[in-house]
């Protein structure tokens, strides 16, 4: 099962660059009045 | 910096449109092909001798033409528009957009001509050949791009959690695309995986399971999250729920594909390793599929009268069938029965006729009026009619399959008292012929419903004409 070598490596990676990604969004406010978001989508055309 | 498509004053809807009614042709024909080898296998002759027409070269095309081309396409039309609109931003590089839909029209046709020739790498999902997989891979790269682009040069702080499924359905699909793809070519159309025996089995399916769960799920709950409160006038049940659940799906996601090598040369490990993930996915799936259904929490009474909020409802309902019944598919113990039978063929069709079809088809029946500018369809009787015709065609479709599967499954593995087996698999085929025959007329509802839908669409966007729609100019910068 050479082949973990490689699948498992790239999925911690890719754990850490979501992780990357959630810590982005919180560190940017992006979940600062997060109800008053899911509504905003209703004002566009 | 300010960007050129900041400055833009109209959404680029051009590019939409195109992929929007590229999304019904493309459904039409994928569906006819399903149509075709739902007979073939009922009655073998209709490939009439003609190798071009044999149900191995078919098959695939059907499958790449249904999620490539009928759900690619409705992808870009839906998370264009919904970029823009989210992001109150035209469209990032105008060319480039303009290069996804020709490159990927480009990519379909290709598939079209070599598949029927002959020309497969033998990978499940992944059988374009090497020259076609580098066109892909250009034509993703610019949709990554454009995607993300469109994103940086946002007017909105926040960004809505639809572009985040997208988001990590394009990253996804690259990474995917880029390993299961390696291959050494040995000549123009032929090439041989990078990867041999168990560990090329191995890395198929974490791409084909993947796919089911990033092209297939994460990319159409993107559209969910926009179209249902859209077309529902009303915000998501639980906008936090709706991020949880982005997280929660993307972070368990990834090792869920081993449950497709159950009981092969797999190691036992790697394959309990499958079963777990994909019970835990059970969690995240249903988690939005509730938030999804409880958006209409109060205003139940608009299913009764809105075709529309009912194909994407009743598509949220099969998310979450097939959500479910996956998980059990993936225990060991139920797989020994269910695997190889047509159960498994039911269990993916509930997902893409119930789930994938249905909430595109809501989504494009919500965005090609809109893109024409027509308040609606040109007729909504006929919309009405799809859904029915639709539904019926998929409950007769996976109630087919699920009982051919659960007899094929029983009588595999029925022993007599002297340890021989009860039956010969042609005994088995012979008992499945009713249920192939049910199947064909499930599939031929579900593609007499998008043949209706093809009729709307042509006579929406001949009534009306191709609009721009102003960006918003008063948009709070945050």
């Amino acid at each position: 099962m050479e082949i973990l070598y490689l699948l498992i490596p790239l999925s911690v990676v890719l754990v850490f660059f979501i992780l990357g990604g959630l810590w982005w969004a919180i560190d940017r406010g992006q979940f600062e009045d997060i109800e008053a978001e899911g509504a905003r989508i209703l004002r566009d055309s | 910096m300010a960007f050129s498509n900041q400055q833009a004053t109209v959404y680029n809807d051009t590019v939409v449109r195109q992929f929007a009614i590229m999304t019904v042709v493309w459904g039409v024909v994928g569906m006819l092909v399903g149509v075709i080898i739902a007979s073939q296998l009922a009655w073998p002759e209709l490939n009439f001798g003609i190798p071009w027409l044999s149900y191995g070269r078919l098959r695939p095309l059907h499958t790449n033409a249904v999620i490539f081309a009928f759900g690619g396409c409705g992808l870009f039309a839906a998370s264009y528009y919904v970029v823009q609109r989210t992001c109150q931003v035209r469209l990032f590089g105008d060319k480039l957009a303009s290069f996804t839909f020709w490159g990927w029209q480009l990519v379909i046709l290709a598939a079209a001509i070599s598949l029927p020739l002959g020309y497969t790498q033998g990978k499940e999902y992944a059988e374009l050949e090497w020259p076609i997989d580098i066109l892909i891979t250009l034509v993703w790269v610019s949709y990554a791009i454009v995607f993300f682009g469109t994103v940086g040069t946002r007017k909105v702080k926040h960004i809505y959690v639809a572009n985040w499924f997208f988001g990590a359905f394009i990253l996804a699909v690259a990474i995917l695309h880029l390993v299961n793809s390696a291959a050494i070519p040995v000549g123009f159309m032929k090439s041989y995986s990078a990867y041999a025996g168990v560990q090329d089995a191995m890395v198929q399916w974490w791409y084909g399971h993947n796919a089911v769960g990033f092209f297939l799920t994460a990319g159409f709950l993107g559209m969910m999250y926009y179209f249902i409160p859209k077309q529902a006038g009303r915000p998501v049940y639980s906008y936090r729920l709706s991020i949880v659940h982005f997280w929660a799906l993307i972070f368990t996601y990834m090792w869920a594909g081993p449950h497709h090598l159950h009981y092969t040369a797999l190691p036992d490990w790697t394959q309990s390793v499958g079963m777990v993930f994909s019970l835990i996915l059970l969690a995240p799936s249903w988690g939005g599929m509730i938030n999804g259904i409880m958006t209409l929490s109060g205003a139940w009474h608009k299913l009764r009268d809105d075709p529309i909020l009912r194909f994407l409802i009743v598509s949220l309902s099969f998310y979450g069938m097939s959500t479910f019944e996956g998980p059990m598919m993936a225990i060991k113990t139920v797989n020994a029965l269910s695997h190889y039978t047509d159960w498994t063929v039911g269990h993916v069709h509930s997902g893409a006729l119930g789930w994938v079809g249905l909430v595109t088809m809501g989504s494009m029946y919500y965005l090609i009026p809109k893109l024409f500018g027509q308040k609606q369809m040109y007729s909504v009787k006929a919309i009405e009619v799809h859904f029915w015709t639709a539904t019926i065609g998929i409950v007769i479709y996976i109630a087919a399959m699920w009982i051919a599967g659960v007899m094929q499954g029983l009588m595999w593995r029925a022993i007599n008292a002297d340890g021989t087996l009860t039956y010969t698999f042609v005994e088995s085929v012979k008992a499945t012929f009713p249920f192939y025959v049910l199947r064909l007329l499930g599939g031929l509802l579900y593609l007499t419903g998008m043949v209706i839908m093809l009729w709307n669409t042509l006579k929406t966007a001949t009534a009306g004409r191709a609009v721009s729609v102003n960006i918003p100019v008063a948009v709070a910068h945050a």
